[in-house]
């Protein structure tokens, strides 16, 4: 390897080497351009000297095989790689002001802040998942925002692609990663559970909501280990200004069985965007640690750790997903809203942490300026909700729960696809709208919706019993 | 340059013809065939002459311990594999057995090396089952990426200077870079009679300029092909463990 001491002014594979930009230790980041790239882009070298921590250069051919493999407004961009042989590199995006670690001068946070922090770093960590990347150092000098508002996760230095090889298992007995942030499965030496990063971004939300880190800093093994057993003390007993539901959220982000957590960082994001929707448990209301006896039993009887195996990561994943129910109940006859009830056991059985989103539209008149809110616009509003929850009676949903909501719209299709693109919903179940005259002077919104939904729809319909009238109504 | 790289065929026609149907339509440049060519499936004679065929038109093509004991009575094999063997030998031609006879054990082609088994002694056909195997395997060769079979089950092992054998289970059509500065064993699936739980044909794409090595699976006619091993009187677990892909 050619040891080249870069300066500014050096021309590297087209690259113009301008600034030095960030001198770290196990990389030196320098601003660089090349004519053909119109946007501002970083050059990352990484510090190799004789004696140094192999897992520094594992991990930065982690980060030359897994970056250009992403793609979305939540990674940076990637520009190129330069040769192990001559002068490894990295080249890619600069994303413009700081990361979140200047915050930490100014904590506690408003929770108000903190779960809208939370809630955009849960939706980047889900592009990040869906595109077979676990983070596994996911902490504030990671977390990048784009003018546009987006969260952009960087270095990717200790992450694992689930479909690549992992060159940092094995290699080293260690577990990599931030000792404040790292999940209790990463420190027993699990790469592969997406649920690792939430329980890093509950870390994040804890500190920046209270000022203090759940678990301090350890550094040693032994310390690190602590967390299997020992809970953190709940946010609101150190900061009475958080309410139960980010406490609830952020609790259930740091639980130690990884099954017990979020299934996904959507639903994660759903939450923390509507605080209001949460479900709140136990963990909502606690005000101190477990007593002393249970730590001491949990110690010795620790909490079962149901993690999971690269094979299996991907279909943990896509057994929590987000399903919003479009039901119109005055529309559709009792047999439709039987065969809808009946699909929506089905996909509960089939994916058991799924989140069900039951979505009603009550359509609004386009010329009135607004009837929602006097009183007959209300009732209407309180009376599809109890139609909703009625119709729902006998949906056991284990894991992910289930909320609902009258969306008021001009165009059900438009609330109904607008719902689905703003709560990252994977699944989207709605009646036919029976043959009609209706149908045909108005078009199907369940057509317009299966047109131009961002996933996957299902269209519920009766079929006609043979030589029986067809299903109107 | 795209080489294809196909192993542990088996006698196994419809198999062979989809993958290979797969490759052209991949675009391959190359084909390497890693050996065993026949046994246990039903159409040795065809698979072998369309290795030949292959070979003829630039393939490499090299021997694996089936095609070794169609003329070498000493390589010892379990007594399923013995019934298919001596099945096998009545099925082919003078100039196949020829053929077969005469395949090397290696080949080297830029920084690659091909071999049916382990390369610390590929006459003993040894397995590459976990990291110790590859191991004694990377100690053994000193090509930077090396392609075995002989295993049935798609594996990929890598080492970097110093360090220990990473394993690796593949994903099916994600490229993996093979990062220069490692050494690299792919072990190949099986295209004839694949062991991993899936019954679909196993082989791979390696683009040499980018070093990308795509593990593949190809649909193929399992039924038919393990009908005619019934309908030939091999032995029944032969046909069944093509339906379920172990």
């Amino acid at each position: 390897m050619v040891k080249a001491r870069l300066k500014p002014g050096d021309l590297i594979d087209g690259f113009l080497i301008e600034a030095i930009a960030h001198n770290g230790g196990m990389a030196r980041i320098w601003a660089v351009s090349r004519p053909d790239i119109d946007f501002p882009i970083l050059m990352k070298v990484p510090v190799i000297g004789e004696g140094d921590d192999p897992a520094a250069i594992v991990g930065f051919e982690m980060e030359q095989m897994i970056l250009p493999r992403l793609s979305g407004p939540h990674v940076p961009r990637f520009v190129a790689n330069g040769d192990f042989a001559t002068l490894p590199y990295i080249v890619m995006e600069r994303l413009p002001g700081t990361s979140l670690y200047p915050l930490l001068e100014r904590l506690p946070l408003p929770p108000e802040e903190v779960a809208a922090l939370g809630a955009k770093i849960a939706v980047a960590l889900d592009s990040l998942h869906r595109q077979h990347v676990v983070h596994l150092d996911l902490k504030p000098s990671n977390v990048m925002f784009r003018e546009s508002g987006e969260a952009v996760l960087i270095d990717y230095g200790l992450a694992r692609h689930i479909h690549l090889p992992d060159l940092m298992d094995e290699q080293f007995r260690l577990p990599y990663g931030t000792a404040p942030y790292m999940a209790p499965e990463q420190v027993l030496g699990t790469r592969s559970d997406f649920r690792s990063d939430l329980f890093a971004l509950g870390v994040l939300l804890y500190f920046f909501a209270t000022g203090e880190r759940p678990f301090g800093d350890p550094q040693r093994l032994k310390g690190l280990k602590r967390r299997l057993w020992r809970d953190p003390l709940p946010p609101r007993a150190r900061n009475a200004a958080i309410p139960p539901a980010l406490q609830e959220v952020i609790l259930r982000c740091l639980e130690v069985n990884p099954a017990w957590r979020y299934p996904s960082a959507a639903q994660l994001a759903l939450d923390l965007q509507d605080l209001s929707a949460v479900k709140l448990t136990a963990r909502a209301e606690k005000m101190k640690r477990d007593p002393l006896g249970m730590v001491l039993r949990r110690r010795f009887n620790p909490v079962p750790i149901e993690t999971v195996k690269p094979q299996t990561a991907e279909a943990q994943l896509a057994n929590a997903p987000i399903v919003a129910v479009a039901i119109d109940l005055a529309a559709s006859t009792p047999d439709l809203a039987d065969a809808m009830h009946r699909t929506v056991a089905r996909i509960i059985e089939n994916t058991p942490d799924a989140r069900i989103a039951c979505i009603n539209v009550l359509k609004i008149n386009r010329i009135a300026i607004d009837t929602s809110l006097d009183e007959e616009g209300r009732n209407k509003h309180v009376l599809r909700l109890v139609e909703l929850r009625t119709w729902s009676t006998g949906l056991a949903v284990p894991g992910g729960g289930i909320t609902f909501h009258v969306l008021e719209a001009v165009s059900p299709a438009d609330a109904i696809l607008d719902y689905a693109r703003e709560n990252y919903v994977d699944h989207i179940v709605m009646g036919a709208r029976a043959e009609s005259a209706m149908r045909s002077m108005l078009g199907s919104v369940s057509g317009e919706v299966a047109a131009h939904a961002p996933c996957t729809v299902t269209v519920v319909r009766n079929r006609p019993r043979p030589g029986g009238a067809p299903d109107t109504g | 340059m795209l080489l294809a790289i196909l192993s542990d065929i088996h006698a196994n026609r419809e198999a062979f013809e989809a993958v290979l149907a797969a490759v052209e339509g991949a675009g391959a440049d190359r084909l390497v065939l890693l050996g065993d060519i026949v046994g246990y499936g039903a159409d040795p004679e065809w698979c072998a002459e369309r290795a030949m065929a292959l070979a003829a038109g630039g393939a490499v093509v090299l021997r694996g311990n089936h095609d070794e004991a169609v003329g070498n009575p000493a390589v010892s094999m379990n007594p399923t594999a013995t019934f298919a063997l001596e099945w096998t030998r009545r099925q082919l031609g003078s100039q196949t057995r020829a053929f077969l006879a005469a395949l090397p054990f290696e080949a080297r082609e830029g920084d690659c090396l091909f071999v049916h088994a382990d390369a610390s002694a590929p006459p003993a056909w040894n397995y590459v089952l976990d990291a110790s195997d590859a191991g004694r395997h990377l100690a053994a060769c000193a090509a930077r990426v090396s392609f075995c079979g002989h295993v049935h089950k798609p594996a990929l092992y890598s080492t970097a200077p110093g360090g220990r054998v990473t394993h690796f289970r593949p994903v099916a059509a994600t490229p993996v870079p093979l990062l220069p500065q490692r050494r690299w064993l792919a072990v190949m699936g099986s295209v004839g009679q694949p062991r991993d739980g899936d019954p679909a044909a196993a082989y791979a794409l390696y683009d040499t300029q980018s070093a990308e090595l795509r593990f593949q699976r190809a649909a193929y006619d399992v039924e038919r092909a393990a009908g005619k091993i019934r309908a030939a009187g091999l032995p029944a677990s032969l046909a069944d463990r093509l339906l379920r892909g172990r």
